[in-house]
């Protein structure tokens, strides 16, 4: 198909309108409300239910959720991260939530915030958070480690609370 | 006569024919039980030959039999009887099928265990109907009242007998609102187990695994009710030498190791079939392994040699693969004990160039009964090259009338049936050392053993012209030889061993060898090729074949006869 082009009339060979029109957009845009941001200087507040970076949270009593089940680990689909369990050795302090996590990494180089882990985690020990722009100057740098990760996590109470209602079924048994 | 006689020899099997789920199938009348002994069929075996599974926590083929857990209930039909003792038939002939009904109410299912309840002619089986699957259902939420679904923190997770049932036979919700009982967790019941009483379903398999498999009866159900427990009798310890079986017993999480508590959770781990190499017996292994790591041995059913047991020992002997000292480098050492480490190619070409110097008659070879079929094969030919005198480290320790034999080396037969050891293992090794002090001897090559714990010392080392060792773990004369080769352990090769009874049996490679450490059949075949001239196969399944040709004893079974069970030879 053959598209018939209109020569330009005398008016539109002048220019002038166009430039004059073209400012006037670029004006009217000076006095408006500014849409960009100075990143990284400033930075935008997400929206809940953003999936950032994933951290390990503490519960209100300031225990580590999570109790290596590795399940986190099993499901990633890029492999970030990488569980240590604590091995056999009975740790008092933890009571009745007999487990916890020796070292707990995430390779965040790798992580594709896909949010699979917060998922399948049956303690709810793990969160997508706010962070999206992580850096390092090296790749070692940029593995998270327990410490860091539980850092960066910060506390989150939940309703449930089955391992202290456990305990305490326990204990009202013992009375008996 | 004589016809009468063969008629006798081939006596037809007896059998039933029973209705399993609307089909029509013949089963034997009779069926071996945990010991072997012919006992009616019951109807999870009859089920179990016609492929369909029952499940089951308490029922074991290889123990007696108990009844207790409920869990292979089935809705069962018999044929009903009139009062002349004749089946009652229905109007097109059929027996009439009367279904087995609770007495107090006819509306409910009365069924029937599977495990104990023998098949019984025309009976009609019920695996999948709606009565069979409401009362799985019943028994499922019944052992769950109690339980205290902490999968998270609990080992068995994902091998969990509990977890597949509920799954695909229990409910999806509980209706059960109470607070549950609370019973003991990490409950110390010996030194390489610990209990937790919650999750128990007090099926008795561990009872009744140590009472009637191991004979030690040592545990038992203590309380009443709800507050049932296992226990070791008040004072005793549940410490013999076959506990660790009943954590592969236990079908949910209630029994664990002490030793793989807490390492690693099972659905990482492959699973490679192995050779338990403690003793002679040559128990079949899974090995279990993650990322290079080995982490635990279970038992592989084989009736010919280990049913479906282990010794703990020999289960938990497997730490030192992974030990520091392992031996990871080549190294060739001067005159000064100055040492280098080389690679694979140059200690290969030195050893051989000094290997082809020596004089036929003045080499002796210490080889390990540890070494695999085809590794001795190899140092055979090895030894034959240099008409050398051969024999291998004998090692005694404590049986048992069970598993555990008394000679610790996992192929001793084997080395006996190539050549290189003799009827009494380790006659030989007084006259290398008289060979050595005497200066007939110049070189000794050592496989696998450490020779200074057979009395070869420094004096007697210092005498010769040239000391070979390869070894897995580091050592005083690895200290000492001139040419060290780092070899692998049977986890990190493939290979075959021959067992106390004659039984040729392959492990395969589970995880990769440390550093330069190398399948000991590799170089000690590069080794043959170039100090002899003959050329041996260049694959394992080769190098086997290779040798059962040339060793009547082997009777010439292939590699591939050998399956995952191994096979009978005559030694």
């Amino acid at each position: 198909m053959i598209i018939k082009r209109n020569p330009l009339t005398w008016f539109e060979k002048l220019y002038i309108p166009a430039l004059i029109g073209g400012f006037k957009v670029t004006l009217s845009h000076f006095f408006k409300k500014k849409v960009t941001m100075q990143y990284p200087e400033e930075k935008w507040t997400v929206p809940e239910g953003y999936r950032g970076a994933p951290y390990l949270v503490k519960d209100e009593k300031d225990r580590t959720k999570c109790v290596s089940c590795q399940l986190c680990e099993f499901v990633c689909p890029p492999k970030a991260i990488k569980i240590t369990p604590p091995g056999p050795e009975v740790n008092a302090e933890r009571g009745n939530i007999e487990k916890e996590p020796e070292q707990f990494e995430i390779n965040m180089l790798r992580c594709i915030f896909c949010g699979y882990c917060q998922e399948v985690c049956p303690e709810e020990a793990i969160f997508l958070q706010k962070d999206y722009s992580l850096t390092g100057e090296s790749r070692e740098e940029m593995i998270y480690d327990k410490t860091t990760l539980l850092e960066l996590g910060g506390v989150k109470e939940s309703n449930i609370k089955k391992w202290d209602k456990k305990a305490a079924d326990a204990k009202a048994q013992q009375s008996h | 006569m004589a016809n009468e006689t063969t008629k006798a020899e081939i006596k037809p099997v007896e059998t039933v024919t029973v209705k399993v789920d609307g089909s029509r199938v013949e089963v034997p009348k009779t069926t071996p039980d945990w010991q072997g002994n012919p006992i009616p069929t019951t109807i999870l075996q009859a089920c179990k030959m016609v492929g369909k599974e029952i499940p089951h926590y308490c029922y074991h083929p290889k123990l007696p039999v108990a009844g207790n857990c409920r869990m292979c209930l089935v809705e069962v039909g018999m044929p009903a009887m009139g009062r002349d003792r004749k089946p009652i038939l229905n109007q097109d002939g059929t027996p009439k099928i009367q279904k087995g009904v609770l007495p107090y109410d006819p509306s409910l299912p009365r069924g029937a265990i599977a495990c104990a309840t023998p098949v019984a002619p025309n009976m009609e089986i019920h695996t999948d109907s709606d009565n069979t699957k409401m009362m799985r259902e019943g028994i499922l939420e019944s052992l769950l009242i109690n339980h205290p679904l902490d999968c998270t923190i609990c080992d068995q997770a994902g091998e969990c007998k509990l977890q597949e049932y509920s799954m695909e036979h229990g409910q999806a919700k509980s209706q059960f609102v109470e607070t549950k009982v609370s019973k003991p967790k990490q409950v110390d019941l010996g030194p390489r187990i610990m209990l937790d009483d919650e999750r128990c379903v007090l099926c008795t398999r561990c009872i009744r695994f140590t009472r009637d498999v191991a004979h030690d009866d040592a545990l038992g159900i203590v309380n009443r009710g709800s507050y049932n427990t296992i226990a070791a009798y008040p004072g005793s310890k549940f410490d013999n030498n076959y506990t660790l079986n009943t954590v592969d017993l236990c079908p949910v999480g209630a029994l664990t190791s002490k030793d793989f508590r807490f390492q690693m959770r099972v659905w990482f781990m492959k699973e490679t079939e192995s050779i338990c190499t403690s003793c002679s017996t040559g128990c079949n292994i899974k090995v279990g392994s993650r990322e290079n790591k080995v982490y635990r041995y279970e038992p592989r059913d084989n009736d010919a040699v280990n049913a479906s047991w282990m010794c703990d020992e020999g289960r938990l002997n497997y730490k030192w693969v992974h030990r520091e000292d392992r031996l990871k480098e080549c190294l060739i050492r001067n005159h000064n004990s100055e040492s280098r480490s080389v690679e694979w190619v140059t200690i290969i070409q030195e050893l051989s160039e000094r290997l082809s110097k020596c004089e036929k008659g003045s080499v002796a070879i210490l080889a390990s009964a540890r070494a695999s079929n085809e590794e001795l094969y190899l140092i055979k030919l090895l030894a034959d090259h240099f008409e050398a005198i051969t024999d291998c480290v004998p090692r005694k320790g404590e049986g048992d009338d069970f598993l555990v034999q008394s000679d610790k080396n996992p192929n001793s037969n084997g080395a006996r049936a190539i050549g290189i050891a003799f009827s009494e293992m380790g006659i030989q090794i007084p006259e290398i050392d008289e060979g050595i002090s005497e200066g007939r001897i110049k070189t000794l090559l050592s496989f696998g053993e450490n020779i200074t714990r057979v009395g070869m010392n420094d004096e007697l080392l210092a005498k010769l012209d040239l000391l070979v060792v390869s070894d897995i773990l580091g050592s005083h004369a690895a200290d000492k030889a001139d040419f060290l080769l780092p070899g692998c352990a049977h986890l990190e090769k493939r290979g075959s061993f021959v067992n106390e009874k004659g039984r040729v049996q392959k492990f395969m490679k589970a995880v990769e060898a440390p550093g330069k450490a190398r399948p000991d059949w590799e170089w000690l075949r590069e080794l043959v090729v170039h100090v002899t001239n003959e050329k041996p196969a260049d694959t394992l399944p080769g190098l086997f074949n290779e040798m059962s040709a040339n060793n009547a004893a082997f009777g010439g079974i292939q590699w591939k006869d050998l399956g995952s069970l191994g096979t009978d030879i005559k030694i």
